[in-house]
């Protein structure tokens, strides 16, 4: 329970110090609708293919956007050695972690549950046929995207090139949840139900996230600490 | 020492290897189906079992290492993924020649050439990254902690084959379910490890004396700017 509590905390800090400065979200939001953009130049943004490859487009997006929020949870924290300060914190390494990545994962969610809707009337899909479940999905590919994310946020923030390294690590990684979630939302805004084909996916998501959380939370430590 | 066995490693492994390849080009007949290609078989399973004993035996040492503190468990484990990289990379090729003569194409997007690929990009992103940080301790840290998620991804490509059952031919060998060829065609493939496994060997142990030379330096350097 302390540990769900302590985790909120850091939680409530990095979402209150957005709100206030809202330079990730604002960049990642822009930065998406770029993307959302540029896609058009890319095919026929009216023909019927755009249903078909909907939740590649989606999730490519997402993926794009989670790379800015990525790259400065842990980097904010570099300011005034504030990073020291909470790691040296009574909180454990695996709190500070886990409390960073429900901020990420809130972030990156608020930025997707905003593109859904333009992407629907930039591409003419009606996406919300299937919604609780499409936001069931959506939820569980951020929240393996955020996890493996902080955790490499964290193991390249203090190098030279982390800019480069922190993409280069984290989409190999990701693979088997975009591969999930693409499939499943493809068939989610295509306004069928998930059928016994695609269950499988759904079992790859929900195995990720757990498998992913368990090993980053056991590992926060040597990597913040040592 | 370690060059005579070294040596002794590289003799071995190529008269194992020549003598196998007379076995699998003079007395192995050609696959009803596919003709010669099939023999690349011979190359393209025992690299790729070589390339997942290879990082699976990196995750052990570089546990050893969290466990230990001792930084030369760190370099075998940096010595031994890169040889198994390279032997990921010689199973890619030889499945894309392969997938040349008998599909038409060079590449398909089939769920274990996919999860293959995806593990040869995790693990070069564990060399990268290694190149990216400059404290010992720290670099072996982080290499433990790709080394462990990467050794997940790579249970995701050994079951793939069973869960998605796409492209990819289905299990040859005998030992996996499903699985059998003919003793007389199968056997040369556990033969072919062997020598592939001696090379490795001695791959990883010059990959090692180079580490040893690098530290040896890497204290040189420290002395020197000490005055």
């Amino acid at each position: 329970m302390n540990f769900l509590r302590n985790s909120l905390a850091i939680t409530y800090k990095d979402l209150r110090s957005e709100i206030r400065g809202k330079d990730t979200i604002n960049a990642s939001l822009s930065f998406s609708l770029v993307i959302l953009l540029l896609f058009s130049f890319a095919f026929d943004p009216d023909s019927d293919e755009v249903r078909e490859i909907s939740g590649g487009l989606l999730w490519l997006v997402f993926a794009f956007a989670s790379s800015l929020i990525l790259s400065r949870s842990f980097a904010r924290e570099l300011i005034n050695d504030c990073l020291d300060a909470l790691i040296s914190s009574p909180i454990s390494p695996a709190e500070l972690f886990f409390g960073k990545a429900i901020a990420n994962f809130v972030l990156l969610l608020v930025v997707e549950l905003v593109c859904l809707p333009v992407f629907g009337i930039f591409y003419n899909v009606q996406w919300a046929r299937q919604f609780p479940v499409l936001l069931l999905v959506v939820m569980l590919g951020t929240w393996g995207m955020t996890v493996i994310g902080t955790l490499f946020s964290a193991m390249t923030v203090n190098l030279r090139l982390r800019e480069i390294m922190l993409p280069t690590l984290v989409y190999p990684f990701i693979i088997p949840v975009l591969l999930g979630a693409v499939q499943l939302s493809k068939v989610l805004i295509g306004g069928e139900p998930v059928g016994a084909d695609n269950q499988v996916w759904f079992r790859l998501l929900v195995a990720f996230d757990v498998v992913f959380t368990l090993l980053a939370v056991a590992f926060a430590d040597t990597v913040l600490v040592g | 020492m370690r060059t005579k066995l070294i040596v002794g490693l590289c003799v071995l492994a190529c008269l194992t290897l020549a003598w196998n390849i007379r076995t699998i080009f003079l007395h192995v007949p050609d696959e009803a189906n596919q003709g010669a290609i099939f023999r690349i078989l011979y190359f393209h399973v025992p690299s790729a079992m070589t390339s997942f004993t290879g990082f699976f035996v990196a995750m052990g040492f570089s546990l050893m290492y969290l466990v230990k503190k001792d930084l030369r468990y760190d370099s075998i484990a940096a010595s031994i993924t890169e040889v198994s990289l390279a032997f990921a990379t010689i199973t890619l090729v030889t499945g894309s020649i392969w997938g040349r003569i008998i599909w038409g194409v060079w590449w398909a997007w089939d769920a274990r050439l996919t999860s293959y690929f995806i593990c040869i990009l995790i693990y070069s992103g564990y060399l990268m990254l290694r190149r990216a940080v400059d404290e010992p301790n720290q670099r072996a840290r982080f290499s433990t902690v790709l080394s462990v998620l990467g050794c997940v991804d790579i249970t995701i490509v050994w079951k793939s084959i069973e869960w998605f059952r796409t492209q990819h031919p289905g299990p040859v060998l005998s030992v996996r379910n499903g699985g059998g060829m003919a003793p007389g065609m199968e056997a040369p493939v556990y033969i072919n490890l062997i020598p592939l496994l001696m090379l490795s060997l001695a791959l990883i142990l010059i990959r090692m004396r180079q580490e040893d030379l690098r530290h040896e330096v890497d204290s040189l350097r420290r002395y020197a700017h000490s005055f």
